[in-house]
């Protein structure tokens, strides 16, 4: 038999429709991938108990003819949802031991359409970072290497756990989450596809908060007909999150393969920046280049409050964060480390208990909500964000239908390659993506080349709200043109 | 800005040694929400479960979980607004109140700041000097906390979260009181008009209903002084001795040449006195930013509407309607509608008589008993019927007055109907001036040296119409008594 790891989610889907083998099988093929991979890092925890007795019941149903849409397919889970009796510790010390009475509304509907759970996915600690390296339980590897080279190299982040897994196939696909980019950039930095949808298209009811104004669930897939396929279980409206919205979630896989004919591509000079890698310029010009081969009408546009959106995005989402992570205080669950009183209780819990990067966003959050300067940065900031979703509102108003940009300014670099650097120097990570969970955007990345080291990158294309649809045609399109891209096994 | 002007009136002022201060009294007050559930959770709002038992994974703060507006919480603080003759705002928006606290689990308060649900409206006060108009600033809803308690392990506390995440609203007023009977009578009108329109239950015991106060004094005509704040008043008797107590620490600190310094003050009811909690500068920043997590609230001109189509009618249109409906005078007209269910009772029994009769025997009689039993008029064990019955009896001469109230004991202690009640153990009034006339002559008799002084000082036939309704056992007419005692005694 092939390896059954090869197979993408929508093949192996239909195999086991057509009861080419069973789910059980397909799962005990990835417990062992998972077992031979540990060297990634990928996964904090793996359930293959659950796996197994879950992949058992979707055995049953394919034999009952009652299979769902995701029936028996085995995928990992970011360690920001909560899974119910399973780790869920956002990879935060804080959460030392947390494992909630409750499953998040996204993966309750992954579950209810018959998916496999594999374990739960390695991330940047309270999805804060860009490299996976903010990590409690450890940086994850990118599974793909340089040319010629054994430097182990970061997969990305927050989400750099799901997009490891699925680029190494350790899972046929997996949720992830996007506050600045860390859905779109792993994506990138791994030669996956990753959406964010627009804001409000996924509950996050049962998402460990990061900044609740910007945060969204979504998938990292091998193609993009699999992340279609996975926003379409992951989407709905929840009456739990009051933030998510009532709109029909369409089937997305049908949009694959559409024409592009007569799409306006919208591509902003602002996102052409001083000292950005020729090999990122030239891989921007192929991805405009295929798009207006398939028939899309390219045109030139100007967002021009971008470069305020990376400033601007520090402000909110750290200010957000400050208050969000205020209830981890040792008081009800996870990590306590004792005091003399309440007071140094709360500051031992924490000091052990939080990281530096999460750390340093709690002291810009606090400082940038305080009086005398909440005017000057929160207030500004959020009128920037104002200014930013006008201007994608006055391109789409022009008949814009999607805008092309580069997902990330590099490859991906190495472990602890930053770690002496300015933290802005990893902010700059996210100078593509920030602009799309400001305005609430959908965007999704997806790969279109390899580097000339080697490295995959990725281009992304940012949606109407709502308009996921033609972000998978157009996804699609750039993918039939470039083909798909796996690393080489070495682990 | 609707900014009542009250003109200083000497009469409110407390003396000191340098001339009469002026106190400046603001009020900010707690009311919780009469609702099932709780303001962002669908855990039960009840008081007095065991602890933790009325907790959701939203009101301990579990990872991951979202507030979520519950409607009916919103409606009642459209209907106190609209009962405050306030302005609703169609568009509020809430705002997290960042502080650590262990019975806090969010480390936030969900609270409105700059854009509360309710804005200006205003509550009548009824002074002895007249109606005093108090401005409301604003209502805003907001979570409680829960509750820590201390004393039940020798180095830990204990966190009860029943109430945390229970709906309140937080009334604020203007600084327009100025005494501490005028801080009463706030509270006792805020508390009726929110017991009217079934938003509050007003009870300050269970903490239903809570005063922070803010203090401050100043000479007549000058500038406001610096205020103190004094927190978590739980009853309008300790409000009105607070602020007794801190207006004359004031104006003492300031009559020493002292300066105040604003601050936070708890008020000791066992002391009698304020002490510093914390000053200004020991202040939190609460880091106010509005909460991502919820859209602002936006609401339908048309569903205000039909909560003010369905607002009962309010203490002061009712007051207004007694007075001109059953000609009784304001103050009684205050007192019977000072709850919902008094003004009720009273309208049934008073609808088909005389509505100044009812009014004095319900005020003198049934309230001045169920306060003795500490009772409301909800347990009265006398029903408007049978108050109506006595009241008839008394009209048509059937009983005296005074039998009245021993018939009412009857009634109260041990029920029945008035009317036979009245026949039974023979209470009938006596008007058979026959038998009246034979009693009088009896004590006449009895008496002569009484009857002597009587002719020379007419004030003495008191004594003998006393005598004859001693005699008859209270049931003779005491009109006739009178006229045939003088008439007998050759007094006129």
């Amino acid at each position: 038999m092939t390896d059954l790891t090869a197979l993408t989610l929508a093949e192996a889907r239909d195999a086991l429709k057509a009861k080419t083998f069973t789910a059980v099988e397909l799962t005990d093929a990835y417990l062992a991938a998972m077992e031979q991979a540990r060297v990634l890092n990928a996964y904090v925890t793996e359930t293959p108990d659950t796996a197994r007795d879950m992949a058992k019941a979707s055995d049953a149903r394919i034999a009952a003819g009652k299979a769902g849409a995701l029936e028996g397919l085995p995928l990992g889970i970011k360690d920001l949802y909560a899974t119910k009796g399973v780790h869920t510790q956002a990879c935060s010390h804080i959460l030392n031991g947390f494992e909630p009475t409750y499953e998040s509304t996204v993966s309750a509907n992954l579950w209810a359409d018959g998916a496999v759970m594999l374990g739960k996915l390695n991330m940047d600690e309270f999805a804060m970072g860009s490299s996976n390296e903010t990590s409690h339980y450890g940086p994850v590897v990118n599974p793909w290497r340089r040319d010629g080279s054994e430097v182990n190299l970061v997969p990305g982040g927050s989400s750099g756990g799901s997009a490891a897994a699925v680029a190494a196939r350790l899972c046929l696909g997996a949720t992830a989450t996007d506050t600045g980019g860390s859905i779109r950039q792993p994506a990138a930095f791994t030669g996956t596809a990753g959406i964010k949808p627009t804001y409000g298209r996924c509950s996050r009811w049962g998402l460990v908060a990061f900044a609740s104004s910007l945060d969204q669930a979504g998938p990292i897939a091998r193609d993009v007909r699999d992340a279609a396929i996975l926003l379409k279980s992951m989407a709905s409206v929840d009456p739990k999150d009051t933030t998510s919205v009532d709109i029909p979630v369409p089937d997305y896989e049908a949009a694959i393969g559409r024409s592009v004919k007569g799409l306006r591509i919208g591509i902003p000079k602002e996102y052409r920046l001083d000292g950005m890698p020729a090999e990122i310029d030239a891989l921007w010009q192929k991805g405009i280049d295929i798009l207006r081969d398939a028939g899309a009408e390219i045109v030139d546009i100007s967002l021009p409050h971008t470069k305020y959106a990376l400033p601007a995005y520090y402000i909110v989402a750290p200010a957000e964060a400050s208050s969000n992570l205020a209830r981890y205080d040792g008081v009800r669950y996870g990590l306590r480390v004792p005091g003399s009183d309440i007071v140094d209780m709360y500051e031992n819990s924490r000091a052990a208990g939080f990281g530096t990067e999460v750390k340093r966003r709690i002291l810009i959050g606090t400082y940038v909500l305080s009086a005398g300067y909440y005017d000057a940065y929160y207030l500004r900031a959020q009128k920037v964000r104002t200014l930013i979703k006008r201007d994608f509102e006055t391109v789409y108003a022009a008949g814009v239908d999607a805008i092309l940009t580069p997902a990330t300014p590099s490859a991906a670099f190495g472990i602890g390659e930053k770690a002496d650097a300015d933290p802005v120097e990893m902010y700059l990570n996210d100078v593509f993506t920030v602009t799309v969970n400001m305005a609430g955007l959908p965007g999704i990345a997806v790969p279109a080349g390899l580097s000339a080291e080697g490295l995959p990158l990725g281009l992304q294309l940012i949606g109407r709200p709502f308009d996921e649809e033609t972000l998978f045609t157009l996804g699609s399109a750039i993918e039939t043109a470039v083909g798909t891209f796996s690393p080489a096994k070495w682990w | 800005m609707n900014m009542a002007v009250r003109t200083p009136d000497p009469k409110k002022m407390i003396k000191g040694a340098t001339g009469d201060w002026e106190v400046i009294i603001g009020l900010e007050v707690h009311a919780q929400v009469t609702s099932n559930a709780k303001l962002f959770s669908g855990a039960s709002a009840v008081f007095g479960a065991e602890p933790n038992m009325h907790v959701s994974l939203v009101d301990a703060a579990m990872p991951g979980m979202l507030p979520v507006i519950n409607e009916e919480c919103v409606a009642q603080a459209v209907r106190t607004g609209l009962g405050l003759k306030a302005a609703i705002n169609l568009y509020s928006v809430f705002d997290r109140k960042n502080y650590f606290y262990p019975d806090l689990p969010q480390g936030y308060q969900i609270s409105q700041y700059k854009q509360p649900i309710v804005g200006e409206g205003e509550v009548l006060l009824d002074m002895p000097e007249g109606v005093v108009e108090i401005g409301i600033e604003r209502l805003h809803l907001e979570q409680d906390a829960g509750k820590s308690i201390h004393d039940q392990h020798p180095t830990m506390s204990f966190v009860d979260l029943n109430r945390s995440g229970v709906a309140l609203m937080e009334i604020v007023s203007r600084p327009d009181l100025r005494s501490s009977e005028e801080v009463k009578a706030y509270l006792a009108k805020l508390r009726t008009i929110l017991r009217y329109l079934g938003t509050c239950d007003g009870n300050m015991e269970e903490g239903s209903m809570r005063a922070d106060i803010n203090v401050s004094v100043r000479k007549p005509g000058e500038p406001l002084g610096t205020r103190c704040e004094i927190k978590n008043v739980n009853s309008m008797r300790f409000a009105a001795q607070a602020v007794e107590f801190e207006a004359r620490r004031q104006i003492a600190i300031l009559e020493d040449g002292g300066t105040i310094n604003q601050e936070t003050r708890l008020y000791d009811p066992g002391k009698g006195e304020t002490r510093s909690m914390r000053s200004k500068e020991e202040a939190h920043d609460y880091r106010y930013f509005p909460d991502p997590d919820l859209l602002p609230l936006e609401l339908d001109p048309a569903w205000v509407e039909s909560l003010k189509a369905g607002l009962p009618e309010l203490p002061d249109e009712k007051k207004a309607r007694f007075v001109t409906e059953y000609g009784v005078t304001p103050y009684d007209a205050m007192v019977l509608t000072l709850e919902r269910a008094s003004a009720d009772y009273y309208e049934l029994v008073a609808k088909s008589r005389d509505g100044k009769a009812v009014a004095n025997f319900m005020i003198n009689e049934l309230f001045g008993r169920l306060n003795k039993d500490g009772k409301g008029i909800e347990a009265s064990p006398v029903s408007p019927d049978q108050l109506g019955a006595i009241v008839d009896l008394i009209g048509d001469g059937t009983i005296s007055g005074k039998i009245a109230k021993d018939l009412f004991e009857i009634v109260y202690t041990e029920g029945g109907d008035p009317k036979k009640l009245v026949e039974e153990r023979g209470l009938k009034q006596v008007t058979d001036t026959g038998a009246i006339e034979k009693a009088v002559d009896e004590v006449i008799a009895a008496n002569p040296d009484k009857a002597e002084q009587a002719k020379a000082k007419p004030t003495l036939s008191g004594w003998f119409v006393g005598q004859v309704m001693k005699a008859t056992g209270g049931k003779a007419n005491p009109q006739a008594v009178n006229d045939l005692v003088k008439q007998k005694l050759g007094i006129e």
